[in-house]
């Protein structure tokens, strides 16, 4: 099938930061593609591009077959979008915010009204559509927002970090809603910062740092390029650490490596708890006393340190906002069972 | 592109707006009871003391005072169309609009039309706040439309310039602080408080030639508050106020609307 979106060399200089440096995309029709990573990427910078809200100083794009840059009007009829502040009116209801979006796009004033109080309610937001949304809660004006970008029923929909600044129950009532709508066969364009955001949402995942991608591919696909899931362990004996690794490495897929000074090995495996469980039997069965012990999966420091070498949150003098929180999701990719220290290594 | 979405677009943008005003209880604080304030402290607490050609006393003052409110509170009132720009840019509302296929200029008719429901409003409240404490209009229905029709005319065309720098600046507040750093000695070097004669020759000339003491003049003469045989002052532009404040008024569009409209093709949210 035709591909919905695409992107050719594009670049994009403010005066002293190269924000895009050559970024070529493809996204097929109906499908979703995640663009991946940390603040000052250049996400936002493309995202701005493909919208037509930013004029690129070189490279063309196409948006449902039109060309972004020479007729940005035609554009705009196909395309929804939700930033990354949610953009609505605080002082108007949800209601008027939808009802004036609509109008917007020229729907009339009977569909846009139809249109908006069917949107409220299949946001679960009609008990508070009549209400200034300044009263909503943040979750409640994401989901507006949303809204917002499909009021006129647009074939690609471009979502710019729809849940940074999310806590975790708004972010996971995002997520539904976001599974809904690609269901229904749009085509979306996700920017996120959350390596398990993508992983859920999105069919294809682009990596960007300092303007240029620097990986593709779908979530394994990125997993397995940064090693997978890890077994991190620390014994309270120094001395026994050898031990330990003649006994676990069979139980993983790749050699241990070991931070004599932390009493830590560090071995990549797979099978998650089965082999946590297996490994913490066998150091039972030698005696070999444990601190601490976790699964460690990769998280988008590790995509960037396997990828970059440097870390995600690294920053530079990028165009956009400042860093929000980072999220505290209690069933999060970080770290799973006792572990709760930090590992600065890579990979085994 | 085809102009029924330019009036449609705008209307439902100036709709937005107005829908703010009501809801907003610090801007109706701002646009009802800052000029009521106003007038009642000029005529009661400046009113004695300042000496207005055709008569010394309090009355004299207050039918002198009131087209010089009028025009300082409608330009403050065109600041609404900056300060809002400055903040949908920071929301990310401007985002949101550019994105849709609307009228690009929709937006920045829309913001400026409601400064002129808002201005209409305060106007109204201003008149009767006036006639209460004495001033009164003088002249016939169809000048004193005009005094009114040219105050608005006025504050229209600085809402362009306020909107694009709305859109120039980092923040509301650095707009709130710009503006009010102009907006005052602008409207405070003029006839608007006190008659020229009084100014130091430096500031006299600047005043006589200030748009905003060709405005106030205007008013005053089409709601017949100059008294009888009173001149009007040797400047030109005092001498043919309503074609200078036209002048002025038509300057600032010609200049501002291309300004406003290419800034506003430029913004997206910070």
């Amino acid at each position: 099938m035709a591909d919905a979106i695409t992107a050719q060399g594009l670049v994009k200089r403010y005066k002293t930061v190269t924000a895009l440096d050559g970024v070529d995309l493809a996204v097929p029709t109906g499908s979703v593609l995640g663009l991946l990573g940390p603040n000052g990427a250049g996400k936002t910078t493309i995202v701005r591009i493909l919208t037509t809200l930013l004029q690129p100083d070189a490279g063309s794009a196409t948006v449902a077959g039109v060309d972004v840059l020479t007729r940005p009007r035609d554009v705009r009829r196909r395309i929804g979008l939700s930033g990354q502040y949610a953009a609505v009116d605080e002082y108007l209801t949800g209601f008027e915010n939808l009802d004036m979006i609509g109008r917007l796009y020229h729907l009339g004033a009977k569909r846009s009204r139809a249109r908006a109080r069917e949107l409220l309610a299949s946001f679960r937001l009609e008990d508070a559509a009549d209400r200034p949304s300044k009263t909503y809660s943040g979750g409640m004006r994401r989901r507006l927002d949303l809204a917002g970008a499909l009021v006129a029923d647009p074939p690609i929909i471009f979502l710019d970090e729809p849940t940074t600044g999310l806590d975790p129950r708004g972010r996971t009532e995002m997520w539904e809603v976001i599974q809904n709508l690609v269901a229904g066969g749009t085509t979306l364009l996700l920017t996120t910062q959350y390596l398990e955001e993508a992983d859920l949402l999105a069919d294809d995942i682009v990596v960007i740092d300092h303007g240029r991608i620097i990986a593709q591919g779908t979530a394994d696909q990125l997993k397995m390029q940064v090693g997978g899931e890890r077994l991190e362990l620390t014994v309270r004996d120094p001395v026994t650490l050898l031990r330990a690794r003649d006994l676990l490495e069979p139980l993983g897929v790749g050699k241990a490596a070991l931070d004599e000074g932390r009493r830590t090995l560090l071995m990549p495996i797979s099978g998650g708890a089965q082999v946590l469980t297996e490994a913490l039997r066998v150091l039972d069965d030698a005696q070999i006393g444990i601190d601490d012990v976790g699964l460690r999966r990769p998280t988008l420091d590790d995509v960037f340190l396997s990828l970059t070498g440097h870390a995600s949150e690294e920053q530079d003098a990028g165009p956009e906002e400042s860093p929000p929180p980072p999220p505290a999701e209690p069933t999060g990719p970080g770290r799973h069972a006792a572990a709760a220290h930090e590992s600065s290594t890579g990979g085994a | 592109m085809a102009a029924p979405t330019v009036f449609s677009d705008s209307y439902v943008v100036a709709k937005r707006n107005i829908i703010k005003i009501k809801r907003v209880p610090d801007l109706l604080v701002f646009t009802t009871l800052s000029p009521i304030m106003f007038v009642l402290l000029f005529a009661y607490v400046f009113g004695g003391a300042i000496d207005v050609p055709g008569g010394a006393d309090a009355d004299a003052y207050r039918e002198f005072l009131m087209a010089g409110i009028f025009a300082q509170t409608v330009i403050f009132g065109a600041t609404i169309t900056g300060a809002g720009l400055a903040e949908d840019i920071k929301k990310g509302i401007i985002d949101r609009f550019r994105s849709l296929p609307m009228a690009p200029s929709a937006v920045l008719t829309g913001r400026t039309i409601s400064d002129v429901a808002n201005n209409i409003l305060v106007l109204i409240v201003m008149s009767l706040t006036g006639l209460l404490v004495g001033w009164g209009i003088h002249s016939s229905v169809a000048e004193a439309a005009l005094g009114f029709l040219l105050l608005l005319i006025f504050s229209y065309s600085i809402s362009w310039i306020m909107a694009w720098l709305g859109m120039l600046v980092p923040s509301v507040e650095v707009f709130n602080n710009a503006t009010f750093i102009v907006i005052f000695p602008l409207t405070f070097v003029a006839n608007t408080f006190v008659p020229l004669e009084t100014l130091p020759a430096p500031l006299q000339t600047f005043a006589e030639w200030n748009p905003v003491s060709a405005v106030t003049q205007a008013s005053r003469e089409l709601f017949g508050n100059i008294p009888e045989g009173v001149p009007t002052p040797d400047a030109w532009p005092l001498q043919h106020s309503v074609v200078y404040t036209l002048i002025w008024s038509a300057i600032f569009i010609i200049v501002f609307v291309p300004l406003a409209n290419l800034q506003y093709q430029r913004s997206t949210s910070r």
